[in-house]
């Protein structure tokens, strides 16, 4: 809203080229915003300074919630007063990210009125992210929000909104309804998304096949995994179409095959299911000729996180699989145990993952009541938590 | 005997607790729900109550969460910038 272009010698050499920018996104919104166009003045400043003016966290929210808002405020308000509230608002996705045009229209129409007009969509949360706005207008926001059936998401300690692939919306690959289990699960712990309880964030994330499109293994600390039990469904004849067609069946799909248990002779591909570790590669490369099996569910695997207080870690198998249909009863018995264990003993800041490795696997499955099986161990001779109790009873 | 606590008797306990508490040291809701549950005793007071209790305090704004790298529950206060 300034009347003069605001000096930005430094973002600039970030609008050059025909791509995408972020800076020239932030210069359109600053023509209606001054919220904006004092972010872009914050922004200069820390690539002058080399440091972020930012400090995250405090006291506001909206009223009964402890979540869906993240209170920012900048280092230098005298500086720039408009942005010395600069609060971020989570809006809970619907699953798979399907949105009629009007709603979006709808959301961005809020918060143009109300905040910077500056969004990064969907986050790494999965939620619509808000971006920027004044405790003032916290109430009004989320009031509009909620006229127009949206809600807010999670955020601090609690379970985070959970979040899916397209799944068989519009993928064949899908094991499972990932659309239906994440609509369900989000209805289900409307309190545990809202209300803190919990050491730390909780994430659930969904991915129907293990292409694993949401990267659940890396970035929720439960994933739930779409995988199948029973052999891959060939058909031979499209496999001999595609080694007709000039794919090197041998090469491109036996020898990289991580099990090594397909052999192709020239006229029949053949694949030893039981050693199969279900990694979706052959199927990639011959979509019309291979498909995951009829009996399909989920592998659920917990612990991954990205390093924010402690380093990164990949989530690892707990059920090696799952049938997941509604009302998805044993999942949640599952998830009910798993928070309320960690909910109880784990440390402050400390996600399950981390709680899991301070307690051992081996006592974190007898608390949640599961046996550990050999699906468990990520490397041969790695994780000695599996004692075999039984045996050293009988040598007694 | 164990005659149960009510959720009303309970967010009173709750609200005494997070008053003393206040300015001197932050804490968690579950951290709240453990110690009453430890005062009245589990099998006067379980879980479920001290949810609801809970949420009857900060649906009420008699209490609020607040956010310092983890999630607390506080008195309402004025807005206050993390350091
Ligand atoms: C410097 C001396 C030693 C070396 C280099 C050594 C090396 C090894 C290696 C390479 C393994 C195989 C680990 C695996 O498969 O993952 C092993 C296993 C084992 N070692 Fe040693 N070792 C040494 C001393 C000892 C001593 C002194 C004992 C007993 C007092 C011992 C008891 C065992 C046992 C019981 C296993 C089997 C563990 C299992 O299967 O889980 N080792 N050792
Ligand atoms: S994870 Fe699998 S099912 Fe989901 S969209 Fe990706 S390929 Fe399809
Ligand atoms: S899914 Fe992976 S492990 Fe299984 S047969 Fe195909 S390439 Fe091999």
């Amino acid at each position: 809203m300034s009347d003069e272009r605001r000096p930005t010698p430094k973002l600039d050499d970030l609008e050059k080229g025909p791509w995408p920018s972020f800076v020239r996104e932030m210069k359109r919104a600053a023509e209606g915003s001054a919220m904006a166009d004092q972010l872009l003045g914050v922004l200069e400043l820390s690539y002058g300074d080399r440091v972020g003016h930012w400090k995250h966290g405090g006291v506001v929210g909206v009223r009964g919630y402890g979540a869906g808002v993240i209170g920012r405020y900048s280092d230098v308000p005298e500086q720039f007063p408009e942005v010395a509230q600069f609060h971020t608002m989570r809006v809970n996705h619907p699953a798979g990210w399907f949105y009629k045009t009007d709603a979006l229209r709808k959301v961005c129409d809020i918060w143009e009125k109300h905040g910077s007009g500056l969004t990064n969509l969907h986050g790494a949360t999965g939620d619509i992210i808000l971006l920027g706005m004044k405790t003032e207008s916290l109430e009004p926001v989320f009031a509009e929000l909620t006229e127009n059936g949206f809600d807010l998401g999670g955020s601090g300690s609690v379970v985070r909104t959970p979040s899916c692939c397209v799944g068989p919306a519009r993928c064949e690959w899908a094991c499972f309804d990932t659309l239906a289990l994440t609509y369900d699960l989000t209805q289900h712990y409307q309190d545990e998304i809202h209300r803190p309880s919990l050491p730390y964030k909780f994430k659930i994330k969904a991915s129907g096949c293990p292409n694993d499109c949401v990267a659940a293994i890396a970035r929720a600390d439960l994933s739930i995994i779409g995988t199948w039990r029973d052999a891959i469904d060939v058909d031979q004849e499209a496999v001999g179409t595609y080694a007709a067609d000039g794919l090197d069946v041998r090469a491109t799909v036996c020898d990289r095959c991580p099990s090594k248990c397909m052999a192709w002779d020239g006229t029949s591909l053949d694949i030893d299911n039981s050693a199969c570790v279900r990694c979706m590669h052959c199927i990639n490369v011959m979509p019309k000729a291979l498909r995951p099996g009829l009996e399909r569910g989920a592998c659920i695997l917990i612990g991954g996180k990205a390093p924010i207080v402690s380093g990164a870690m990949l989530s690892s198998v707990l059920v090696p699989f799952m049938k997941l249909e509604p009302p998805y009863t044993e999942l949640k018995e599952l998830i009910g145990k798993i928070l309320e264990l960690w909910g109880d003993e784990g440390k402050n800041r400390e996600r399950v993952g981390e709680f899991i490795q301070r307690v051992g696997l081996g006592s974190f499955l007898e608390a949640i009541g599961l046996e550990p099986m050999p699906e468990m161990v990520k490397h041969p001779r790695e994780n000695p938590y599996v004692f075999y109790e039984e045996y050293f009873e009988e040598e007694k | 005997m164990a005659e149960p606590v009510s959720v009303d008797e309970v967010a009173e306990a709750m609200f005494r607790m997070i008053s003393d508490a206040q300015g001197v040291r932050k804490l968690k809701p579950n951290d709240v729900s453990k110690a009453t549950i430890e005062r009245f005793g589990p099998e006067r007071c379980g879980k479920g109550t001290c949810k609801e209790a809970i949420r009857q305090l900060v649906d009420s704004g008699r209490c609020i969460y607040t956010y310092f790298g983890g999630s607390y529950i506080e008195l309402p206060r004025p807005e206050q910038e993390p350091s």
